[in-house]
């Protein structure tokens, strides 16, 4: 079905208030499309939407790399990925069609300690990358800091793109509950690494750097060196010292990997439920990459509820439930006509929210995709969902 | 019972489910505080109320004359705090804000920032009515400030690490107030006073996150609740037709002539579509019922809260409150 056919149809799958159809084989197609990035808030359904656009590339002809996050155990199980592992391994897609696919898939899970060892192994000599993996404070910042997956997932990103092994990279986001950290989180952490304390923590005394700042500096390190620790300090100390010497601007190095994500060949797909929090998160974000020129590719609205008699209005149907009640039989079709008085009212709550969304943003195309009654757990799940992204949740 | 912790998947009510149970513990005419942690002001947009300052407020009322209080803890504020009391430091608190150094300190330190913020929650559980100042000794013959203390906490994926206090500060200054206060925090926290919630939905990650994070928290040594299984969809179809639809046996020719006596139009279009409904229905009911087979295996009471069609507002926090105190919570 073309775009404009879709959009004609008054089929569910079309994206409500006029806004173009979300041609997401298009995009696949295109051999110009270089990184697709899936973003939302969290539990809406990214890394399935990465996962499934991975597979439909492959059906496409395409040799695809796909970097999840945190995918849910049975789903990373049946890609074959069964522990956190930064080199992509080949998933064994089943036949469509009686056809092996023509493209490839490949999957990994992103491990974001060992990417950032990785960068430290290959950046600093051996006896540097050693103390640097070491230190207290480095092994602190490369497990839970806030905002390290983020870039690290971006870091990954840059490597795989600079490789040239792949013909389309798709990173999935870490699971935050903003969908802007992705965006944000990498900068704030070079903003904190190359902040003016931990310069001055890094510079010995009696340097510039002291001078420059004046004498409240020496007393503010006093006291953070009470609170935290004298030990804490002279890690951070070390550790910048360190890093330094092998890296420069931390943030300089950021703010490359995040004009990678501004470049001609890179899509955006916004992932939303259609509920109020996702639905406002993913509005955020579209704005958001309007504002810093990032190409969105279109929206992706997953888990939606539909009623299988479209034409029959929730009222009606406890109307007519009732009526069957009082003469006390055909208790199937009234227990039948009650549960979809039910999913009529939930598929109007979120046509209302969805509605509203195309409403700010009626250039941005969407596509709907079913909630399936079951979890997408394995390959054919996720090729199902791959077809409805195609189709415009046709079934 | 005194400090409830209250944890789960992101998005599976939380903060729902912890303000719920706050007021479920007041009722009879108990004080409950309602803490938060992540600097999200969570509280305040589930009740209607302007954001929280670093203050103990009165949020709502509990049958009985009890009364909800909420605090929006803050690292930062705690910082701060517990200088001027140890150091006396209120003016250097101000050169620190202006250098950014609180913020940097908590941020070189995670684990001093969660053990500031345990720190608060833990403060008021064993708090005194009438204490000359706070951190002082408590006089132990007068009533406890609160009855009980309901956290508001991270997510599973974080929140054994979070409460784990002298791990989180294992690194950190080996003497001094931090170290001190790590201790008593950890006292309460490890207590039998103390339990750890876990709120799930009746989908696959969110359980098994449940799962997971109960054995973390057992490992942790700590001392998990209940399970509140949260937004529970109220039965629609009876057991035998449920079965039916989902082995795919339904009698659609019964569907019809039900449809006709209504006197619907198109009664085996409708019908076939109806159909389709129940089967996705009777799928996500075997879905469910498996989920919680796999969460009977782990032997903790249970509680469920239901799912409110038009979502969570500030005037249906009592009656979720209500359901929890039907299944026994705060007798
Ligand atoms: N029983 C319920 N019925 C209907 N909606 C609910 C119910 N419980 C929670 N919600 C809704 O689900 C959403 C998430 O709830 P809540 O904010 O309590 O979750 P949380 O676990 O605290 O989330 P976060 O991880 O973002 O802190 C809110 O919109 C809330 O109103
Ligand atoms: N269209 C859908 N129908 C049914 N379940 C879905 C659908 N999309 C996603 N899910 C399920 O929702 C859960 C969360 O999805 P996931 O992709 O892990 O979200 P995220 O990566 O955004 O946190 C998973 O269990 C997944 O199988
Ligand atoms: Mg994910
Ligand atoms: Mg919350």
């Amino acid at each position: 079905m073309s775009a404009e056919e879709a959009a004609g149809a008054a089929a569910p799958g079309a994206a409500p208030g006029g806004a173009p159809v979300f041609d997401v084989d298009a995009l696949l197609a295109d051999r110009d499309t270089r990184i697709i990035v899936c973003c939302g808030s969290g539990g809406v359904g990214k890394t399935t939407t990465a996962a499934a656009l991975g597979v439909r590339a492959a059906e496409h002809g395409r040799g695809a790399v796909v970097i999840t996050v945190d995918p849910a155990r049975r789903l990373a199980q049946s890609m074959g990925l069964t522990h956190l592992d930064n080199t992509p391994r080949p998933v064994p897609l089943p036949e469509a069609d009686g056809a092996a696919p023509p493209g490839t898939l490949h999957a990994m899970m992103l491990d974001m300690k060992r990417t950032f060892d990785e960068i430290v192994e290959a950046h600093a000599d051996p006896e540097r990358a050693r103390q640097i993996l070491a230190n207290p404070f480095y092994q602190s910042l490369s497990s839970s800091f806030s905002g390290t997956q983020e870039y690290m997932a971006m870091e990954k990103l840059g490597q795989l793109r600079q490789s040239g092994d792949w013909d389309l990279i798709i990173v999935d986001t870490p699971p935050s509950r903003s969908a802007l950290d992705f965006l944000d989180a990498p900068k704030r952490l070079g903003r904190f690494l190359d902040s003016r304390l931990i310069r001055v923590l890094g510079a010995p005394p009696a340097t510039g750097a002291f001078k420059l700042l004046g004498a409240g500096v020496s007393m503010v390190t006093g006291i953070i060196a009470k609170v935290v620790g004298a030990q804490v300090l002279s890690d951070v100390q070390r550790f910048v010292g360190a890093f330094d010497a092998v890296f420069g601007g931390f943030q300089e190095r950021a703010e490359r990997t995040y004009r990678l994500l501004q470049a001609r060949g890179t899509g955006f797909v916004v992932v939303a439920a259609p509920e109020g929090d996702a639905l406002r998160e993913a509005a955020y974000f579209i704005e958001r990459l309007r504002r810093d020129r990032m190409p969105l590719a279109g929206v992706m609205l997953n888990r939606v509820h539909r009623a299988g008699v479209p034409g029959l209005a929730g009222d009606a149907a406890l109307a007519a439930a009732a009526e069957l009640a009082a003469t006390g039989e055909h208790p199937l079709a009234g227990a039948a006509l009650r549960l979809h008085a039910e999913r009529a009212r939930v598929a109007a709550r979120e046509r209302l929210l969805m509605d509203r969304l195309a409403a700010a943003h009626p250039e941005v195309p969407a596509v709907e995709v079913w909630a399936r009654p079951e979890d997408v757990h394995d390959l054919a799940g996720l090729a199902e969902i791959g077809r409805a992204l195609a189709g415009g949740a046709e079934r | 019972m005194r400090l409830h912790v209250v944890t789960g998947k992101g998005g599976t009510g939380k903060t729902t489910a912890a303000a719920a149970l706050a007021v479920a513990l007041a009722a009879g005419g108990r004080r409950v505080l309602l803490v938060e942690v992540e600097g999200r002001q969570g509280i305040a947009q589930l009740f209607g109320i302007p954001p929280l300052p670093y203050a103990e407020r009165p949020v709502a009322d509990a049958p009985g004359g009890g009364r909800v209080f909420a605090l929006a803890a803050d690292a930062e504020a705690a910082l701060l705090e517990y200088l001027e009391m140890f150091y006396g430091m209120r003016r250097a608190g101000q050169v620190l804000t202006k250098f950014g150094a609180v913020d940097f300190a908590t941020t070189i330190a995670p684990g001093m920032r969660d053990v500031l913020l345990t720190g608060k929650a833990t403060e008021a559980v064993r708090r005194r009515e009438g204490a000359a100042r706070r951190g002082g000794r408590e006089p132990a013959d007068r009533p406890y400030a609160y009855d009980s203390v309901v956290m508001d906490a991270p997510p599973t994926g974080r929140v054994a690490q979070f409460l784990n206090v002298n791990a989180e500060v294992a690194g950190l200054a080996r003497v001094g107030p931090i170290r001190n206060h790590a201790d008593k925090v950890m006292a309460v926290i490890r207590s039998p006073q103390t339990q750890v919630h876990f709120v799930t939905v009746l989908e696959e990650m969110p359980a098994q996150e449940t799962l997971d994070g109960i054995a973390e928290v057992r490992a942790a040594g700590l001392n998990v609740g209940s399970i509140l299984v949260n937004m529970v969809r109220p039965p629609l179809l009876e057991a035998p037709v449920l079965a039916e639809a989902a082995a795919g046996g339904l009698d659609l020719d019964a569907l019809v002539r039900g449809l006709k006596a209504a006197g619907l139009a198109d009664p085996e279009a409708t019908a076939r579509g109806l159909a389709e409904e129940v089967r996705d229905h009777a799928v996500r009911v075997a879905v469910e019922q498996r989920i919680r087979a796999r969460l009977d295996e782990v032997d903790l009471p249970r509680l469920e809260l239901p799912l409110l069609p038009d979502g969570v507002r500030a005037a249906d926090v009592g009656a979720l409150g209500a359901r929890l105190a039907e299944q026994g919570v705060g007798r």
